[in-house]
């Protein structure tokens, strides 16, 4: 079939302004379906990395353990249990199952934990706290504590804490000051306020301050364990997935971020769907321009289509000659719009520099390849009904046209 | 020695009801190999309908179809285009060159066509075939910048490329001058005594037709003469 792929070819250098026209129809809508996917993809991006970069994207905390039946578990019983605040769940093994979590593909960070409750107080001041220790070296593991600090350092050591800027100014604390940090179970420290940071959310910048692990250790009484293990990712969204593997590899339950944020997947979903409608629109928008220009084409060239006929070219040849066409206007614009919709990209900031005001386009997410495909797929589809009517030319009314 | 064509009893009706014409009624001819046969008659008597289903471009209403041996009627369309392909050349009054292409691109079409590339031995033939038209210097020029007698001798060219063993031509020098007329129908005369190619050519031109060594008269869709 290579001559009637040179027909075709011929077809359209014949009419060069037409033709050029034509791609750039297309190439239009393949550079629309490009800026879409580079904006819907970037703005989810975006979206994810605002709410969901600081959290932990699995998460192992440990089980409170059901308190012993001390009376026969004959006949029916009825336990009423309180969760008493003061008594921590903790992880045993945690010094265990770091290495075999860490060694996990696609783990990034691992930050073993222990959190609970105190009250911060200076002077006559007192404010209820939520307590986090973590291993020295690993503060930004999770969170990029170091990223929010605005005075001092976010390295945390012994007798050290660090603590949100609304905090810090309900208190009027500052860089220095010695605190008491007393835990939910009683034991009192005395710390040296070392770090302020400010992440932007309220309820963690006003309630919760970080402490070293070992300090952690002697405020809730854990001479070993931690009360929960964080796991960061490279791709957050092989949470799922990720999760199951750590579970299936150490028992532990392991709960992926997925699991809390139904409503935001929904959100980004609908977001995604909306993406899909608009590159629908912009293919079928491809589809329709080459198939009207082909059928004005083919209607031309009735005339030629019955010669050929009368020369002994068959349906099938004339019918390749009209898709070979529509094939090679989609693979032109295709590849004419990937190029436009990658040059229009390069000026917008890489996805790691996204900052707020500026549209969040992330040329890595341009799905110039699938644009293409699509496109030279549509502008086929879209030259099977002129190039089926091509074939349907009565040789003798044609040559008399 | 059976003939290379023959059809009998062919009738050709357009239409259904009371808008039924019929243009053929009856209509028979046997052609010979090798024969240059003029096709005469009014206009509407049916020599147009008649090339046209000898060339396998339309089937009749009624009738029988034989050439070289095979049945024409019982075959399906992409069995008649091959045949038309490999058997058949057409010549038409105005030449229905494809525009876009250059002489000898439309002289080797039928041949590409059939063997879905342009081969060197075609690309020969077909060279060859234009330099005997006289048409040596215009091999490479597109067809839109030839004159119409030069239009009409590639037409004849192409027609003879894939060596068929009939050529039906439709009033060929209606559209040329007489000295082009002249030079067509000249080639068309040596290639018949040449090659034993067999010409059926319509006119209405008696000077052409008496340079063939046959006349069929077609009248009121029959054969009269």
């Amino acid at each position: 079939m290579l001559y009637a792929f040179k027909i075709a070819g011929r077809y359209l250098t014949a009419n060069k302004a037409q033709t050029a026209l034509l791609v750039l129809g297309v190439a239009v809508g393949v550079f629309i379906f490009i800026f879409m996917s580079a904006l819907i993809g970037g703005l989810a991006e975006f979206i994810l990395s605002r709410t969901v970069g600081d959290i932990s994207h699995i998460t192992i905390e440990a089980e409170t353990a059901d308190p012993p039946l001390l009376i026969s578990p004959e006949g029916h019983v009825l336990v009423a249990t309180e969760q008493a605040s003061a008594r921590t769940a903790t992880l045993a093994d945690a010094a265990t199952w770091l290495p075999l979590i860490e060694a996990v593909a696609g783990v990034r960070a691992v930050s073993p934990q222990i959190t609970g409750a105190g009250f911060l107080s200076r002077s006559a001041q007192v404010s209820q706290v939520s307590v986090t220790g973590v291993e020295p070296g690993r503060e930004s593991a999770i969170l990029d504590l170091e990223g929010y600090i605005i005075e001092g350092t976010a390295r945390l050591g012994s007798g050290i804490l660090v603590l949100g800027r609304k905090l810090a100014d309900d208190l009027a604390l500052s860089l220095g000051q010695t605190l008491r940090l007393q835990s939910s179970g009683g034991v009192t420290a005395v710390l040296t306020l070392a770090g302020i940071y400010e992440t932007g959310d309220g309820r963690m910048d006003g309630g919760r301050v970080f402490v070293s692990l070992s300090t952690a250790r002697t405020l809730f009484a854990m001479p070993q364990g931690v009360t929960r293990i964080e796991i960061k990712l490279d791709d957050l969204n092989a949470a799922d997935a990720t999760a199951l593997r750590i579970r299936s590899l150490t028992g532990l339950d392991a709960v992926p971020w997925t699991d809390g944020a139904a409503q935001l997947m929904e959100a980004l979903n609908a977001q995604a769907q909306t993406g899909y409608f608009l590159k629908t629109f912009a293919l079928i928008t491809i589809v329709i321009g080459v198939a009207s220009a082909l059928l004005l084409s083919t209607y031309r060239r009735r005339p030629e289509i019955g010669i050929m006929r009368a020369m002994g070219a068959g349906r099938g040849f004339v019918v390749f000659v009209f898709v070979t066409q529509g094939a090679l206007i989609g693979l032109m614009g295709g590849v004419s719009g990937a190029v436009l919709g990658y040059l229009a990209l390069l000026p917008f900031p890489s996805r790691e520099a996204f900052r707020a005001g500026t549209l969040p386009m992330d040329i890595t997410q341009g799905s110039y390849g699938l644009a293409i495909t699509l496109t030279v797929i549509g502008a086929i589809l879209a030259s099977i009904l002129p190039a089926r009517s091509a074939a349907r030319v009565d040789p003798v009314t044609a040559i008399g046209q | 020695m059976s003939p290379l064509l023959e059809v009998r009893d062919l009738v050709k009706t357009f239409g259904t009801g009371e808008a039924a014409t019929r243009v053929l009624r009856g209509l028979t001819l046997v052609l010979d190999t090798g024969e240059m046969a003029a096709l005469l008659g009014p206009s509407g008597s049916g020599k147009s309908t008649l090339l046209t289903i000898l060339g396998t471009l339309m089937k009749p209403t009624s009738g029988s179809h034989m050439m070289l041996g095979q049945d024409l009627i019982a075959a399906d369309d992409h069995a008649l285009t091959m045949f038309r392909n490999r058997h058949i050349g057409f010549v038409f009054q105005f030449h229905n060159l494809l525009p876009d292409f250059t002489a000898l691109e439309n002289v080797i079409f039928p041949t590409a066509v059939r063997e879905g590339r342009e081969t060197a031995t075609a690309r020969t033939r077909g060279r060859d075939l234009l330099v005997r038209m006289g048409l040596g210097e215009r091999i490479d020029f597109p067809s839109t910048s030839l004159s119409g007698g030069q239009k009409q001798r590639v037409a004849v060219a192409r027609a003879l490329m894939n060596g068929p063993e009939l050529v039906l031509a439709d009033e060929p020098t209606g559209n040329l001058d007489r000295a082009s007329a002249m030079q067509v129908m000249n080639l068309i005369g040596q290639i018949n005594r040449e090659e034993g190619t067999t010409f059926l050519i319509s006119t209405h031109d008696e000077k052409i037709a008496a340079l063939c060594r046959r006349q069929v008269v077609v009248a009121d869709g029959k054969v009269t003469g």
